[in-house]
């Protein structure tokens, strides 16, 4: 965590990313659900909502390669909608959650005087279990897309702000931060041009287990019926449904799970990757 | 010694006094009326009134918030709305199903990840190393509750060796109780036991490379002893505190676990109060959920005191 600057540039980052196998297989994971989920529209092939009484319950097949719903619908169709859903949910997490923490962090590391009542108030956040607190602020905000991403925000932020608080403690005592505070260059141009920007490595590592993270709570509520809207298809909830044809037609909680398990490794691999390629400090512990 | 306990004694009491701040606050950043959402929309304008009343919402902040607080000091977590009983109460009657998934869920993990994580280290770079590795990556990446389902239909519907869900009824054995467990505990455990594997890994390796294990290979000890004895007594702390942690974090993955398998405890409790808007108990499980994490910190930290002589806070 105390690794400031990272010591390679944006292209040896890339360069270091390729020459690992692990890391090589989870991008390309990756960009394959990013480009489904985005694609979704051309590449499914059926509209996720079709219903077809007629083929109700049908194993995967040429026809269907995931099978079908209770409703004849397309399970690998609307797996790969789900999937625009759950990583829109995802992604929109990291960049409220690393908002808050980022502001939280930077505080609590550069003024000395906020930073014990503010790591009380992380410490304080973190001891709640991300998925009981989600569901209580879902609860009391009302579930909605929206809701989700702000409760869900709210329960990582803690964990970005952690980091950017150890980070901003480190370069504080730097002599060019230093020359700067000498100089009467004003706090927030500081903060903002000298510190943040120099924070963006630690918050790019942490961001992508955040990420991971968000996408398995974002299933978990929408399973439970407290995420986004029971309607919407997202991992969590095609999981939901399947869950009662299971004795019969295993394949629709199979291959949502299947997703989710494949994105979130992926997003776990790369940012082991990240870290140890940006932060070599910490990775020789872990 | 003495100073430094009481001043992470006081700290505990500051972060606990920040939970219930927050716990106060979440139930009202609801949008509108807090009884009229729990009343649903067929209330009547006397039955929102009474409701208000009673949770003492006709008053101000403050003064709720001194209420609640004085409340809390005398052991009152407030009543359930829907269950008709105090929260206390609500939650003592739930807590065992809970209590034994998770102290299961714990063995299993530690059962799998001590042994992988400790010989993951000691060959550290080899296959064996790498394959785990990469297991304990994947395992991490399932939702608990997926895992569950997938043990279900495979060991309870197409097997039948255990139950699909439920607790037994009402006066069912013990035996019978704990069968009901075996699956939940399952996928919990195995899903918990990567974080713990990672961890037991990395400090192992923390420890085999210092001086006093290259002594006590010197001295000719065996290799058994060397690392159990010597390395694992000392990687032991860190170790204990990533499987206390993960103790008080699988109440998360128990929520929804416990919603799978039809497990009547503290999980499945706050679920369906979520559903009905039971605010008080909601809060009354964020508050001893998030009071035992911050107990199980606690006792972590005085556990390194009394090993390691030389931390000093």
């Amino acid at each position: 965590m105390t690794a400031v600057t990272s010591p390679l540039g944006e292209d040896s980052v890339w360069r270091g990313l390729l020459r690992r196998p692990p890391a090589v297989g989870a991008l390309i994971v990756l960009i394959a659900v990013v480009v489904l989920a985005a694609g979704a529209d051309f590449l499914a092939p059926y509209v996720p909502s079709k219903l077809s009484i007629a083929n109700r319950l049908q194993a995967p097949s040429a026809l269907h390669l995931f099978g079908t719903d209770e409703f004849g619908r397309d399970v690998l169709s609307r797996t790969i909608w789900a999937g625009r859903i759950s990583l829109a949910v995802g992604g929109a997490v990291v960049l409220v959650s690393a908002l808050i923490g980022v502001t939280l962090g930077l505080m609590a590391g550069y003024f000395r005087r906020l930073d014990g009542p503010l790591s009380r108030l992380i410490d304080a956040m973190m001891a709640f279990p991300d998925i009981l607190l989600a569901i209580a602020l879902v609860a009391a905000l009302g579930p909605s897309a929206f809701n989700v991403v702000l409760a869900l925000g709210i329960v990582y932020a803690p964990r970005a702000a952690r980091v950017v608080r150890a980070s901003t403690l480190v370069i504080r005592e730097l002599a060019y931060v230093e020359a700067a505070q000498a100089l009467g260059v004003p706090t927030a141009v500081i903060l903002t041009r000298h510190i943040l920007r120099n924070l963006a490595s630690p918050i790019t590592v942490q961001g992508t287990f955040i990420f991971a993270n968000a996408i398995l709570a974002e299933a978990g509520l929408s399973f439970l019926g407290v995420g986004v809207s029971p309607d919407v298809p997202t991992w969590g909830t095609m999981i939901a449904m399947g869950r009662q044809f299971m004795d019969q037609a295993g394949w629709i909680m199979w291959f949502p799970g299947i997703a989710i398990v494949a994105s979130v490794m992926s997003l776990q691999v790369l940012g082991d990757a990240l870290r140890d390629l940006l932060d070599p400090r910490l990775a020789r512990t872990t | 010694m003495t100073r430094v306990v009481v001043r992470r004694l006081l700290e505990m009491a500051l972060v606990m006094a920040i939970v219930v701040t927050i716990v106060f606050v979440i139930v009202r950043i609801a949008p509108g009326d807090p009884a009229a959402m729990m009343l649903g929309p067929d209330a009547t304008a006397k039955d929102v009134a009474d409701l208000r009343a009673r949770l003492g919402l006709d008053q101000s902040l403050p003064a709720q918030y001194g209420r609640y607080v004085w409340g809390l000091l005398h052991g009152d977590l407030g009543q359930s709305i829907f269950l008709a009983r105090p929260v206390t109460q609500a939650l003592w009657e739930r807590a065992e199903p809970t209590f034994f998934l998770t102290l299961f869920s714990i063995l299993i993990a530690c059962g799998i990840a001590l042994p992988v994580g400790i010989l993951s280290a000691y060959r550290h770079g080899s296959v064996f190393d790498q394959i785990t590795s990469t297991v304990a990556m994947f395992a991490a990446s399932i939702p608990s509750f997926w895992l569950g389902l997938v043990l279900m239909q495979l060991f309870a519907v197409k097997l039948g060796w255990f139950q699909p869900s439920g607790y037994g009824g009402p006066g069912a054995s013990l035996g019978e109780r704990l069968n009901h467990l075996v699956l939940p505990a399952c996928a919990l455990g195995i899903v918990s036991s990567a974080l713990i594997a990672r961890f037991t890994r990395a400090s192992m390796l923390d420890v085999l490379g210092d001086d006093y294990v290259r002594t006590a290979r010197a001295k000719g000890m065996s290799e058994i002893r060397v690392v159990l004895l010597h390395a694992f007594k000392n990687a032991l702390i860190p170790i204990l505190t990533v499987i206390g942690l993960t103790a008080a974090l699988l109440i998360s993955g128990a929520i929804v676990t416990e919603t799978v398998f039809g497990l009547p405890g503290v999980g499945s409790l706050v679920v369906s109060a979520v559903l009905r808007r039971d605010y008080p108990v909601i809060q009354g499980t964020l508050l001893v959920v998030a009071g035992l994490y911050v107990l199980i910190n606690f006792i972590i930290d005085m556990l390194y005191l009394v090993v390691d002589p030389r931390v000093r806070y």
